[in-house]
């Protein structure tokens, strides 16, 4: 389905295809790394951070 | 040979149909697409999962380090004397709480985390602000280095540059190296702490950063000049701290030397 889909969608021949996806998984990983990621670290699933409190941090 | 001929052409032709109107093999039924569908976003969501895990253990690591080595660099501490200067035990010279969060005062050395060990400090323990840039973060209200009192210090024990990483390789007797630097107020001393104990505690146990360590309320003495650090415990975990206690040796003017604790390697 989506795999296919996208594979479909890519112009040009097998190896321009191929660089395509290089590119395009460059890029959601990017996008992942640099806004995706630090959201969720930030507000859904805070990593530990050694601090003691009256009210510790989850 | 005519059996040759035949075959490779069927094949061929299959092959054909195979490629070029591969839309109109048998069609693939509602089912059949929704659990290739669900195959998919599960390949997605691993990998996603797979990425996060990553960009935790490792990408994290590498932008603060980078961060805190420019922070370093900012503090301008100017490279003294490698000869060991005098060891000072009267009272020390105390810089005053810096008023912001994350203003960077001083740097901090563990000759037991490596030679090459050296982080920044940054003014109170905000999470975003202090701890995942910064590194290292003196909690607000608590002494300053060589005070008398706790200057505490949290830290991450993994992820974001992971000050105190190796927080529980620290042995009784070791040396905690803190500099602090005001250069425009031409501030710039040492302080040598040595390691007393290391606890594990929860972490609501904040009588671990009073004045006097466990012991809250009571008023320090000029004895009491205390450093301590905190971290998670265990690794990876937020249920328990690691926290470890340090005295003050001595401190020393950093245009007199250096102290000799950061050139000696920890048995």
């Amino acid at each position: 389905m989506i795999f296919p889909f996208v594979w479909r969608v890519l112009p040009g021949p097998v190896v321009l295809k191929v660089l395509e996806l290089l590119v395009l998984l460059a890029a959601v990983v990017w996008v992942l790394f640099t806004f995706v990621f630090p959201w969720i670290a930030a507000d859904i699933l805070p990593p530990p951070d050694g601090t003691v409190d009256v009210s510790p941090t989850p | 040979m005519t059996a040759h001929d035949t075959m490779p052409s069927r094949r061929s032709a299959r092959g054909d149909d195979d490629t070029r109107t591969g839309r109109r093999r048998p069609r693939q039924t509602v089912g059949g697409a929704l659990v290739s569908l669900v195959a998919e976003l599960l390949i997605i969501a691993g990998a996603g999962t797979g990425l996060y895990v990553l960009w935790t253990a490792w990408w994290t690591d590498v932008v603060a380090v980078n961060e805190q080595t420019a922070l370093v660099q900012d503090l301008e501490q100017t490279p003294v004397p490698t000869a060991a200067g005098t060891e000072h035990r009267d009272a020390a010279p105390v810089l005053p709480e810096p008023p912001d969060v994350t203003s960077v005062f001083g740097t901090m050395q563990i000759p037991r985390f490596g030679a090459d060990y050296v982080r920044p400090i940054g003014e109170g323990t905000d999470r975003e602000k202090v701890l995942n840039t910064i590194g290292l973060g003196h909690y607000q209200d608590t002494a300053m280095p060589g005070a008398e009192g706790n200057f505490a210090v949290a830290g991450h024990r993994v992820t974001y540059g992971k000050p105190l990483n190796q927080i529980a390789d620290l042995k009784d007797g070791d040396s905690v190296v803190v500099r602090v630097t005001d250069k425009a107020k031409g501030f710039d001393v040492w302080y040598v702490y040595k390691v007393t104990d290391s606890q594990i505690v929860t972490p609501d146990k904040i009588e671990t950063i009073a004045p006097v360590p466990n012991q809250p309320g009571v008023a320090p003495s000029a004895e009491d000049r205390w450093l301590t650090l905190t971290a998670c415990h265990p690794m990876w975990s937020a249920k328990e701290r690691y926290v470890t206690h340090a005295k003050l040796d001595y401190w020393m003017p950093a245009s007199e030397g250096t102290p000799k604790e950061l050139s000696e390697t920890p048995q």
